[in-house]
């Protein structure tokens, strides 16, 4: 099908720069979700890969040729718009057919085209009506059709589901993976939620204030944050971030005296090119931390919930952080108790507090 | 206890058994509502009645005080109106009457009142002036219109609200203010008196009118369907044929007869730079006071005869119409 790349493609619109210069490969039959807060640039990325939007700089390669000046229509790619754009004057057959016949394929082969598409998204019942008379899913799954008849090299999703109910979203989720799966087509999807992102994605882009944070799979995201905007950004809750400083593998937390001793295989990557006294940030996601009578570190009970399989804590530390933990523990603990726990030595990331970078662990040979 | 397959209906429910109660305090004053449009609508339609009437009253029955409501009904007035006639000698007269059977209707009926077909009135060229005239110029100014307000609406133009401000102010003054330096200009280009110079006149009185309503519609096309047309394959022309076009129809339909009922009815342009070829019948229809006594029938003849078209038109495209005067300020 096709591989997409993006060579210090950039955005400015007057004075904004709403994307700074990125690059970005995306491999053929790739699910790429690209995810990030609204107004960090990533619906521009995904116009400037179909051409609806001109790039201010840079080169966009489809299958090792250059596209960054070809008009949308000559680049072989489809759009699934978050509102549809169904066209309401045509019916569901008509827009699935619509594309099709721009191409000028004969009648037969429209017929076949989109019988075959229709098929796949089972949707044999609504071809008839007109968009405005289909609920919200079946409306996309049209959408989706009109965008799959014509077998385009790559497809690019700009918040497919972001006008869905919340429990529809989640069956279109696995549809739209499903056809992914069967069809192996290159896909760009864009979106704000997080967990849509963990679900779909081969990769994900986490973008934020027009540059890209991290590029990695849901579990590098999500594990190895590079820096404390994806840290932040990714899992609900978020990691977990403690404020402290660094001394002879010990780090020292203002307000209740907590101290952690950091893992042996961290001490030398934190000890390099670092003062004593420096602000480090602990990093920990809710379900690394274990509850423990004698564990090394304590917080005091703001809030429990339960959340059916397990319960979340949450605790304040150090007086102004508020962290959460995840325990399989269904007991409601009363507030301002105070918990003790560990964190799992191999799950705890630390970050530079001044850079906001995570500091990369020694690779062991 | 019995189960919700043994009390639920047994066949399909069609009617709505919703029994939705209105409060009758609601219902007077709904029917309030509803006699109040039946009185202003009997009002404002009383002119149009009376004109009708004396368009088919004999010239006895209309100066009859008090205004006969019931009378023998007469084509009079559309002779008068649509012929040109003179009055027969009393010899004459005799020797017509003599031998009717080689006439037709009109020329009995002109026969009756003592005269004698000449020929067609100027009035029927003026009414085929007017319908090219107002007929080309709103074609115009609406496919002209169109382009312009699409571009307005979606390309990023440099001085656009300084252009469209610009385009509104051709409106800011009455027409008639600058019927002179137009009529001077007319005569250098030796378009006075001539179509295209009417034409192009009304194209551009009527063109900021329908840029300004177009692109109000054109606004509310989400640019949406355009970029899936694009990425599907289109040309942005064709984009704008198989995707604007069918979607901007309403008011498409609405700008249509605001600028046909500007362009038919228009006055005092007419009247000063067209005389007698380019003619339009308004001007022509003032005129009949001064000729010749006042034939109240001709007059209400013509103006029903030009109020048809635009009634016409403006019920062909009543449904669009209906959409298309809230200048979307309905959402679909």
């Amino acid at each position: 099908m096709a591989t997409i790349e993006l060579r210090q493609v950039e955005k400015k619109f007057g004075d904004l720069h709403a994307v700074k210069p990125l690059d970005l490969t995306i491999n053929d039959g790739e699910f790429i979700v690209l995810l990030g807060p609204s107004g960090c640039g990533k619906t521009t990325t995904l116009r400037m890969i179909s051409g609806l939007e001109t790039v201010s700089g840079g080169t966009i390669w489809l299958n090792g040729r250059n596209v960054t000046w070809l008009h949308p229509s000559d680049r072989d790619i489809a759009f699934v718009f978050q509102f549809y754009a169904l066209y309401p004057h045509l019916t569901a057959r008509q827009n699935i057919a619509f594309p099709l016949q721009a191409q000028g394929e004969s009648r037969a082969k429209i017929d076949e085209r989109v019988n075959e598409v229709v098929k796949l998204l089972k949707i044999e019942h609504v071809l008839k009506a007109h968009p405005g008379q289909l609920s919200g899913g079946d409306q996309q799954r049209v959408a989706l059709a009109r965008s799959l008849v014509r077998r385009p090299a790559a497809f690019l999703m700009d918040e497919p589901l972001g006008a869905l109910d919340a429990d529809f979203r989640e069956v279109m989720r696995s549809e739209i993976k499903r056809l992914h799966v069967l069809q192996n087509a290159t896909t760009v999807y864009v979106t704000h939620d997080q967990i849509e992102a963990m679900a779909m994605g081969d990769r994900i882009v986490v973008m934020s204030e027009a540059t890209i944070q991290q590029i990695g799979t849901p579990t590098v995201v999500y594990n190895d944050p590079s820096n404390l905007f994806v840290a932040r950004f990714i899992g609900s809750p978020g990691m977990n971030l403690i404020n402290g400083k660094y001394a002879d593998g010990i780090i020292h937390m203002a307000g209740m005296d907590n101290r952690y001793v950091v893992p042996q295989e961290w001490q030398n990557v934190l000890g390099k090119g670092l003062n004593t006294g420096r602000e480090i940030v602990i990093g920990f996601r809710p379900e690394s931390a274990q509850i423990n009578d004698h564990g090394e570190l304590v917080g005091k009970v703001y809030a429990s919930e339960m959340q059916g399989s397990s319960a979340v804590l949450h605790l304040t530390i150090n007086e102004k952080d508020i962290i959460h933990i995840r325990t399989d523990r269904l007991i409601p603990y009363p507030i301002d108790t105070l918990v003790h726990f560990d964190i799992n030595p191999r799950m705890v990331r630390f970050f530079d507090a001044e850079t906001e970078l995570a500091f990369k662990p020694e690779v062991s040979q | 206890m019995a189960s919700f397959e043994e009390t639920g209906p047994r066949t399909p429910v069609v009617e709505p058994t919703r029994v939705d109660k209105v409060h009758p305090r609601a219902k007077l004053g709904k029917s309030i509502r509803v006699i109040l449009t039946v009185i202003v609508t009997f009002i404002m339609i009383i002119p149009v009645v009376v004109m009708i009437m004396t368009a088919f009253k004999s010239r006895a029955d209309i100066v009859t005080p008090p205004p006969k409501v019931f009378f023998q009904p007469t084509l009079e007035g559309f002779l008068y109106l649509f012929t040109d006639r003179s009055v027969l000698s009393p010899a004459n007269l005799e020797a017509e009457r003599a031998n009717p059977g080689n006439l037709n209707y009109w020329q009995k009926l002109a026969l009756s009142v003592g005269q004698q077909i000449n020929g067609p009135s100027d009035y029927v060229g003026r009414l085929k002036n007017s319908v090219i005239i107002a007929g080309t110029s709103t074609i115009l100014s609406v496919i002209l219109g169109l382009f312009a307000a699409y571009a307005f609406s979606r390309f990023k133009i440099s001085g656009k609200d300084d252009l469209l401000f610009f385009i509104l102010s051709t409106r800011m003054l009455p027409g008639v203010v600058v019927t002179i330096p137009l009529f001077l200009l007319y005569k250098q280009l030796t378009w006075n008196d001539t179509h295209i110079g009417m034409i192009v006149l009304y194209t551009v009185f009527n063109l900021s009118f329908s840029v300004w309503l177009l692109k109000g519609f054109i606004d509310e096309i989400p640019i949406e369907y355009e970029e899936a047309a694009l990425v599907d394959g289109y040309t942005r022309l064709q984009a704008f044929f198989r995707i604007v076009l069918p979607q901007a129809v309403n008011g498409i339909a609405a700008t249509t007869v605001f600028c046909l009922i500007f362009a038919w009815n228009e006055y005092a342009f007419a009247l000063m730079l067209t005389s007698e070829k380019a003619r339009t019948a308004p001007p022509s229809i003032a005129t009949m006071l001064g000729s010749g006594g006042l034939e109240w029938s001709a007059i209400a003849a013509g103006s029903l005869g030009f109020l048809i078209p635009v009634a016409i038109v403006t019920f062909v495209l009543r449904d669009y119409l209906l959409r298309g005067v809230t200048f979307g300020a309905v959402r679909k």
